[in-house]
Formats: structure tokens, sequence, C-alpha cells
């Protein structure tokens, strides 16, 4: 197990649960999306497996190197150009300068943009600086890799494109990916396994399996997708008294 | 809901497989995306940036001849262009523009060069460390706000008529600029930049100097900007108060010789010379960074600048 939730929950101050009992176990090399409204504190878990935020109660087990993050936001340095932007993961993990160099080029080749590493991120498009976020969160090199509604910004086109990349980096890579969205469809198309987290408090209240079969065939894919959003709008109407 | 299902029991003649392209289709598909989406930015000299300002101070100066040919006040109380360009003419002749500038921009550029060094680790320590500023904070603000020309007595008093009482005046009259300015910047670095800095693994130096010092260095140079005023400024009252002694001649100096003359030749002469450096300097220093700074990350879209 990659990474391993028991019983985790989490209060900031004396304000109500954000997060309560919340149980999940997820292997290497999966790819699970973790699906919930606003206010089911996705961000917070994302945050607390990634090691900003610690838990109030439970336990966790995640890799000892830690987690690389993708933001909603790309949050590139607006004064490094896009290889900057990647080699200061790199740099600040400690590699050579030399290395840091090929690497980054490497890293950039993999996103499809190999032309742009001379760009500053006000010269990129929405989905160009996403990808260099892609580059570099993967810069970091570790086994996980947690997203936090990384598409949410774009346009339709742009997201659909993004969506076969990540696919197609996932499968190239053997990453762990913890893919956080409000959007059902998206978890669907990406999710080996779909969490849905229930709101205020957050916690693990349905779970299911995407088989490969399902992701080829757009049929068995929307019905799965609208079984997940009725079950999904049960959950917010409980919050509708 | 029954829409879906409908849908579900058509047969699935397109599958999804059917839309998931190749990585060579992908990759073209991205490069095209690419280019609809990312603008074009052109840089082309403008010349409008040398020839306006000329322009505005041509009309000036025509506008002041023109006010004193109507011979309004006696000439050698209100000196018209033409009178203030031969003084200066003479002065330069003697020598004492040439001396006086050299003098006062060395002291200007030396203890500005000191209040950088002073003022940027201080700023960044003030900026990064509560404790520090809570306590110093309000302090350095009220020495920002205190024109600095009042440490001129002290100064006299306690370094006499030498160079570190013009020294002096001009370091507390930048460092409090250029610490401020520091620290404003600070504040105005996105939290994210911090989060993003974690995540990434940066240790608290790696923070400050990798992450910190870069994002605000708009800030930091706008408050560099005012620290190169203030202690030019400042550098200009000390000279006139302190004259003698072992201090050397400088632009207040001359300023002040004026006066005691009553050559308003000279004074005019010494106001457009100071004028003039303070330009020059806006002009070949601070203007082309700080346009530099801003067009790098794009933030000069639309600006005037």
């Amino acid at each position: 197990m990659t990474v391993l939730l028991e019983n985790l929950g989490k209060h900031f101050g004396n304000g109500p649960a954000v997060l309560e009992d919340v149980n999940a176990s997820i292997g290497q090399g999966e790819f699970v999306a973790l699906l919930g409204a606003s206010g089911c504190g996705k961000s917070t878990l994302l945050n607390i497996i990634a090691g900003l935020e610690r838990p109030s109660t439970g336990a966790l087990e995640v890799p000892a190197d830690g987690a690389a993050f993708m933001f909603q936001d790309a949050a590139l340095y607006p004064w490094l150009t896009a290889r900057g932007n990647v080699e200061l993961a790199l740099k600040l993990r400690g590699v050579g300068r030399a290395t840091r160099r090929a690497r980054a080029a490497e890293l950039l080749e993999l996103v499809h943009l190999d032309g742009a590493g001379e760009k500053r991120p006000h010269e990129l498009s929405g989905g160009m600086r996403q990808r260099v976020a892609l580059a570099r969160a993967l810069g970091q090199d570790r086994q996980l890799l947690l997203m936090d509604e990384p598409f949410a910004a774009l346009d339709a086109i742009t997201r659909d494109l993004l969506h076969e990349e990540l696919e197609r980096i996932w499968r190239e890579t053997g990453r762990t990916i913890i893919f956080v969205t409000h959007n059902v469809r998206e978890a669907v198309r990406l999710g080996q396994r779909v969490l849905l987290l229930s709101s205020r408090p957050g916690r693990v209240v349905s779970e299911w399996a995407v088989p490969a079969e399902a992701k080829a065939d757009a049929g068995a894919a929307a019905a799965l997708a609208s079984h997940i959003t009725t079950r999904l709008r049960e959950e917010i109407r409980r919050h509708g008294k | 809901m029954a829409s879906n299902l409908t849908e579900l029991d058509a047969p699935a003649h397109t599958p999804a497989a059917n839309a998931a392209a190749s990585p060579d289709e992908l990759r073209a598909l991205e490069a095209g995306l690419d280019e609809l989406q990312s603008e074009k930015t052109s840089a082309r000299r403008d010349f409008s940036r040398v020839l306006l300002p000329l322009a505005a101070v041509v009309v000036l100066l025509l506008a002041w001849q023109l006010l004193v040919s109507l011979d309004l006040k006696r000439r050698d109380l209100v000196p018209g262009p033409l009178d203030v360009f031969a003084s200066l003419g003479r002065l330069w002749a003697e020598g004492l523009v040439q001396e006086s500038v050299r003098t006062s921009l060395q002291r200007g550029l030396a203890g500005f060069a000191v209040s950088v060094a002073v003022g940027t680790p201080l700023g960044l320590l003030l900026g990064q460390v509560k404790t520090l500023r809570r306590a110093f904070g309000p302090l350095i603000s009220g020495l920002q706000v205190l024109p600095s020309v009042a440490w001129v007595p002290a100064a006299i008093i306690w370094f006499g008529l030498t160079d570190a009482t013009a020294y002096f005046v001009v370091l507390m009259g930048a460092i409090p600029s250029i610490v401020n300015g520091m620290v404003a910047g600070i504040d105005q670095v996105p939290p994210q930049y911090r989060s993003v800095a974690t995540v990434l693994g940066a240790s608290r130096l790696e923070l400050a100097l990798q992450v910190i010092l870069p994002a605000s260095l708009p800030g930091y140079v706008a408050g560099l900007k005012q620290g190169w005023a203030f202690s030019w400024r400042s550098l200009m009252a000390a000279e006139i108060i302190a004259v003698g002694g072992t201090m050397g001649y400088g632009l207040g100096s001359l300023l002040d010789q004026g006066r005691t003359l009553s050559d308003m030749g000279i004074v005019m002469s010494a106001v457009l010379v100071i004028l003039a450096v303070g330009i020059l300097i806006e002009l070949l220093v601070f203007g082309p960074v700080e346009r530099h700074l801003l067009q790098r990350r794009g933030l000069l879209a639309g600006s005037t600048r």
C-alpha cells in the first residue's frame, strides 16, 4: 500500500470537523479520483497526505519521501522561464547543475513542451502552464502525485486534451495518482477507482471501480457517471434541510 | 436520468477509445492548441521614450524665456534660460560643475551602496520573522517619515565638518526606505508561492533566497528607487548646511556659494544640474531596471510605462 488512511479526522481550532473517520487505502501505481461537492474537505485531505497539514485524529501511512503536488492554479514562478520552473524543483531536490538541465529538457519533452522552455509563464496559455506545472511535479520524482483540481480552470477542449495527456504520462511513468475533482465525468474518465466524499464532515461514503472496459465504452461510462451523480446529489441533498 | 439510460441502450458505436488519439496525433493537436492560445508579443524600439521628454523640456524652456523677455522683474533676480546657460558655461570652464557633480555623485552612490548592503538583509529578516517585524516595523516606518535633514545637526556635532557627516545623513535617509520597500514587497508575495516552495521541499533559507527574494523584487526595486531619492535629497541638504572643514565641494556647496554671492545664475545652474542628475539616474538606471522586471513578469501590458 502506498497510502493508508485510518479513521482520519481533522478540525481547525474548535470548529466543526472538516474530515471525520476517513478510511482509504491506495495501492502502488493506482489512479484514484477523489470526488465530492464543495466543502467536503477534499483539499484538506490532500494537504494532510502531502504533509502540509497534520490530522487531528487517526493515523496515516504515506511514502517516506513525501508526495509531489499539483495545484488548481499552475502557481509557476513568474520570474523564471518554463524550464527554470522545472529546474527549480530539481534544484531543491539537490540535483546537480548539469543533470538538471538535461532532466528538465526531458520533462518538458514528456509534456510536449520542448519548444517552449525559454518562455515565461505569462507567455503561455492556461493549458501550457498546467503542463509546465505537471512537468515540475514530475520533476520532484516522487512515487505519489497529488492533484488538486488541476484542470478545473481550463476550457473544455484543453481539459479534454490534458485528460489524455495525463493518462499517457501516468502509464509511462507508473506514478500513483490521487486526483481531486468535483466533476463526475472527469473522475470516471481518469480514475481506476472513484471515491465519493460526503460534505461536512468529509468521509468516504461510496467507492466505485472503473474497469478498463467501461472506459472504452462510452455508454457504460455514461451509465456509471449518472449512477455516481445520483449518489452525489443524494449526499448534497442531505444538507438542504 | 432517463436520457442517459436510453443512451446506454443504444448501440455504442462511438466508443471512447475512438476519441483517444495516438501520441503523435496528441502532440500535433497540442501544438495547434498552444499556437492558438498563446499571445504574441513584439518588441520594437520606441523613440517616443526619448523624444517626448526632450520636447517637453524644450517647451518649458521656451515658455521660461518668453516670460523673462516680458521684463516684468529685474534680470539679475529672475534670469532667463540663456543667462543661466551662460553662467553654467562659466562654471563648467572653471571646472566647478565637474568637481561638484563628481563629489556629490560619489558620496551619493557610495552611501547608497552601503544602504543597500545594510537594508536588504534587514528587510528580508523583518519580512520573514514575525517577532522582529512586530518589534521594529513601526520604528522603521517612523524613521522613513522623519526627514533625514533632521539628523544634520547631530551629525555635525558627532563627526564635525567631515565626509562622515554627509554619509551618516545619507544612510539615515536611504536605509529605512529600502527596508520598508523590501518588507512591502514580501507582504505582496502570493501565499501560494510559499506552499509550492514547501511542497518542492525548500528549506527556510532556500525559501527566502530562491522564492521570497525574487518574488518581492518589484517592491524591492521601488524601495531602492525611493531610497536613492531620499539619499540624494538629504545629501544636498547636508551639503548646503555643512560647508567647509574637510568636506569636499559638492553640488550643495555650489548652491550655497551662489546664495552667499547672491548670484542667481549660479543658484539656478546648481538646481538644474541637481535636477539633471536625478533625471539621468532615473532614465539610465531605475527606469530600464523596472521596465525589464515588469516585462519579464508580463505586468507591463496596458501600462503607460
